[in-house]
């Protein structure tokens, strides 16, 4: 089986701080993996550069066998890999709806157009309330997204990215600042929304309910580096993952 | 509550159509004909500018460059080869105006904030110099006079009917693209410009078509008013008729569509009405406005829009373009 | 094309330089600390050359000591101005328009308020006993006047020098211009100190109008000449680059001071090209550290 996602010998460095230092991994499509790893291993770093936001120094990054390096963020979306972020990326002051049409119309490549009102875009409107159906949020898809509790603007954050139908979908830390009811919900929904619409799961989390509950494959990085990769139990168990964790606590 | 509104929406359209009809029939003099018909071409101006600023997040401090553009190309053409001209040359102030903006914006768009702003202003300034300084083809600090248009337009009262069409169907034609799937990506690119390209839509390349097409408009504006002052001047490039429209859009309201416009109906009564009281006029209307703008942040239509809806109780209120 | 000639416009460039100095100086402080677009900075250079001429013409003060209450004056005007209205935007959504309009508001109010005053017609101050001459130097005359400036100038950025670097208002200044909201948390008292930066520079801008009066005409509409010149200073040194905007006012007087001696028609062309071409290739100012690249 070809894999979705090839990283290979991926590096970058900040004057002389390794930030990612000779990372090779491959996603295979349709799984779930979890990235971890102390604060400052380099995890959202590896994943603005897969997403085009950081240039690499060296390496490779292939999706589906097309080179990423180079490529802007909006051809990289196009190209099926979507995001949600650590911190919510939602236009606030559009409604919780707006927010979904405006990836749904994206997607539909209707916004170049200057005529209609895009409220009329039935198609687009059917597919954002679709995934506001998904994500339980119809209750609130004519308020103000700036007004959503933070949980649910994550929620969001993750239906726009989802209303591109990415093949691959990159989350970083989707229930950062979540309460522990609010965090079982949510795994659970990300679960749902593996199986609902086929994706590819990669993601960064510090939360290791959700890692050892739903993860098939851990990825553990630190100082830049990938230190270990494998199944939960395996990761659980391995004595350089321990360190890396204890050694920060104690060091 | 869609029907309703649109209806509502439809009709203060009709109503504001039949109150810029109805001037010239029921005022007394061709002054307050003029003053309306510069109401309409500003609040033309206006609402085009804040299709950069107000909807876009773009705050361009030379748009009187384009502004310019259209006025002078009717002037040049006019006066110099034939009033037959005035259509053409209409033609060509817009094919001009979407030229220069085409390359002005793709310098102007590699920057943002103050950047942009300075930068839209120096080329402005530079056209303003160029317009001032070419006393041969511009005439000059004495402008150019006698800009009369042909035929049924020279008359002063057609002509504004006309104007009251053109601007109309102009900013008809701007709410239409204000509430289209692009008007709604240029929202979402004030508001979060790096989701934007999450989506998988260019930010550059959208405002970039924003500003030829706002740009477009302040040129049909400035060449509407050529042709109702019959006269010109290189101020019209200078960076206070740059700053008139923003303060029309403050004024009136950044938020509102229709903000801009009410502010142009705003400001340019109270020049008119304080004008004519004292020849200092300035600092009236300059305290005036900057208690309104320091009081009342959302602008006129703003604010009243705002007490209305805390009147009727209403708990959340989205702004449309 | 003689050497005195040229001699002559590099001193009438250098003065220039330093009056373009002293009044950008204050723009880009204003920028750099508070993050704010003065563009009133030019009423309050006019304010200065008007106070300048009630002082000394009017009332016969002595023209040094008439030059600094004049610029305090304005000073004084410049922190009301601050703490009366421009502080009532501070954080609003939208806060650059909101600036460029209330300066525009505070221009329309200070333009008018100086003719009601003082009528429309254009004023003069007579330059300072003892500077009524020039010094020569081989054929190139330096009128003693220009040097006077050019001194003030020197020891305004000695003063500056000395504060930025050795007090602790010039550090906080100068971290205010990294970020003014991290100086809140430092215990800074933010809004005192914007209002005290407004009105030092335009204390400096009312000064350099008094000081510049002698050499032009004290006239309503000095301000809205000033303003621009000082901008494309500003942007060449980087804007809140204090000291960028020396070299800025420098490159700028001198390019001016030729090209009116060589193109006069199209002198003023070349300071607009020189900001644009500025803007596009180093936003940041000439001379600075390459640090602000486009978004």
């Amino acid at each position: 089986m070809n894999a979705l996602l090839r990283v290979e010998q991926l590096r970058k460095a900040f004057g002389g701080l390794k930030v990612t230092d000779e990372v090779s991994f491959s996603i295979q499509p349709q799984e779930i993996a979890a990235i971890i790893g102390p604060n400052g291993a380099g995890k959202t770093t590896l994943f603005n550069q897969i997403t085009g936001q950081l240039p690499p120094d060296g390496g490779r990054i292939r999706f589906e066998e097309v080179d990423l390096v180079g490529r802007s963020p909006q051809d990289i979306v196009r190209l099926g890999i979507g995001r949600s972020f650590q911190i919510a990326s939602i236009f606030p002051d559009e409604s919780v709806r707006d927010n979904l049409l405006a990836a749904c119309l994206s997607r539909l490549n209707q916004t170049r157009r200057l005529w209609r009102p895009y409220t009329s875009h039935l198609q687009a409107g059917e597919e954002a309330m679709a995934i506001l159906a998904s994500l339980g949020l119809e209750s609130q898809a004519n308020r103000p997204a700036y007004e959503l509790a933070h949980g649910d603007q994550k929620l969001l954050d993750i239906g726009i990215a989802l209303a591109l139908r990415p093949k691959l979908l990159l989350m970083d830390e989707p229930t950062a600042g979540m309460s522990p009811e609010e965090r079982q919900r949510t795994r659970t929904l990300i679960k749902k929304l593996w199986e609902e619409y086929r994706l590819t799961l990669v993601f960064i989390e510090h939360d290791m309910d959700m890692v050892f509950g739903i993860a098939e494959r851990i990825f553990v990085l630190n100082h830049g580096r990938l230190i270990a990769e494998g199944a939960p139990e395996s990761i659980r168990a391995n004595r350089d993952v321990i360190t890396a964790y204890l050694g920060e606590e104690t060091g | 509550m869609d029907l309703p509104r649109r209806y509502k929406f439809g009709l203060l359209w009709t109503a504001g159509l039949l109150v810029f009809a109805l001037v010239p029939l029921l005022m007394t003099s061709r002054y307050q004909m003029n003053l309306a018909g510069h109401i309409l071409v500003w609040g033309l101006f206006a609402v085009s500018f804040n299709m950069l600023w107000g909807v876009t997040g773009m705050l361009s401090f030379g748009q009187a460059l384009y502004y310019g553009i259209g006025a002078y190309s009717v002037g040049l053409l006019v006066t110099r080869v034939g009033a037959a001209w005035f259509f053409p040359a209409l033609g060509i102030g817009l094919a001009t105006a979407a030229l220069i903006s085409l390359l002005v914006g793709l310098l102007v768009i590699r920057m943002t904030g103050v950047y942009f702003t300075m930068l839209t202003l120096a080329f402005a300034q530079l056209a303003y110099q160029v317009t001032l300084k070419w006393r041969d083809l511009t005439g000059g600090d004495d402008g150019i006079q006698g800009i009369i248009p042909p035929g049924l337009l020279a008359d002063k009262t057609f002509y504004y009917y006309v104007v009251l069409a053109v601007v109309f169907v102009s900013i008809w034609v701007l709410k239409r693209m204000a509430y289209s799937p692009f008007g709604l990506v240029l929202r979402c690119i004030q508001q979060n410009p790096e989701r934007v390209r999450f989506i998988g839509r260019s930010v550059r390349m959208n405002q970039l078509r924003i500003y030829v097409i706002s740009s477009l408009f302040a040129a049909a504006a400035g060449a509407l008013m050529a042709g109702m002052d019959s006269s010109i001047h290189p101020d019209m490039l200078y960076w206070t008729t740059s700053g008139e429209v923003i303060l029309m859009s403050v004024l009136g309201g950044i938020n509102r569509f229709f903000g801009p416009f009410i502010g142009a109906i705003v400001l340019i009564l109270l020049e008119d009405v304080i004008g004519a009281k004292t020849e200092f006029w300035p600092i009236v209307i300059g305290s005036v406005i900057l208690v309104i703008v320091i009081l009342f942040p959302r602008g006129v239509v703003g604010e009243a829009q705002h007490l209305w809806s805390r009147f009727r109780g209403d708990s959340s209120q989205r702004s449309p373009a | 094309m003689d050497f005195a000639f040229l001699a002559t416009q590099m001193v009438s460039g250098f003065s220039l330089a330093t009056l373009l100095f002293l009044n950008a100086s204050g723009l880009t402080l204003i920028f750099g600390v508070g993050r704010i677009f003065n563009f009133a900075h030019g009423s309050f250079y006019m304010l200065g050359a008007y106070f300048g001429y009630q002082l000394s013409a009017v009332w016969g003060l002595p023209f040094w000591p008439a030059i600094l209450v004049a610029g305090a004056a304005a000073g004084i005007v410049g922190s009301a101005s601050e703490y009366l209205f421009l502080r009532r935007i501070y954080g609003r959504p939208h806060e650059g328009g909101f600036q460029i309009l209330l300066t525009y508001c505070l221009i329309l109010i200070f333009d008018d308020l100086v003719k009601m005053i003082w009528g429309s017609e254009y004023k003069s101050i007579a330059k300072p006993p003892g500077f009524l001459g020039a010094v020569q130097i081989g054929d190139v005359f330096i009128p003693t006047y220009n040097l006077a400036i050019i001194a003030v100038g020197l020891l305004v950025v000695l003063a500056a020098w000395w504060i930025l670097s050795r007090t602790r208002a010039g550090r906080i200044a100068r971290a205010s211009a990294v970020d003014r909201e991290i100086l809140g948390c430092l215990g800074v008292n933010v809004p005192l100190t914007l209002t005290v930066v407004f009105g030092l520079a335009t204390a400096l801008g009312g000064m350099t109008g008094a000081l510049a009066a002698p050499l032009r005409s004290v006239t309503p509409g000095a301000g809205i000449e000033i303003i621009i010149d000082s901008l494309i200073v500003v942007v060449l040194g980087g804007m809140g680059n204090f000291w960028g905007a020396w070299f800025g006012a420098i490159l700028l007087g001198e390019v001016n001071a030729f090209a009116v001696a060589f193109v006069p028609e199209w002198s003023s062309l070349f300071s607009y090209i020189v900001m644009v071409l500025t803007l596009i290739f180093r936003p940041e100012g000439l001379f600075a550290p390459a640090r602000i690249r486009k978004a």
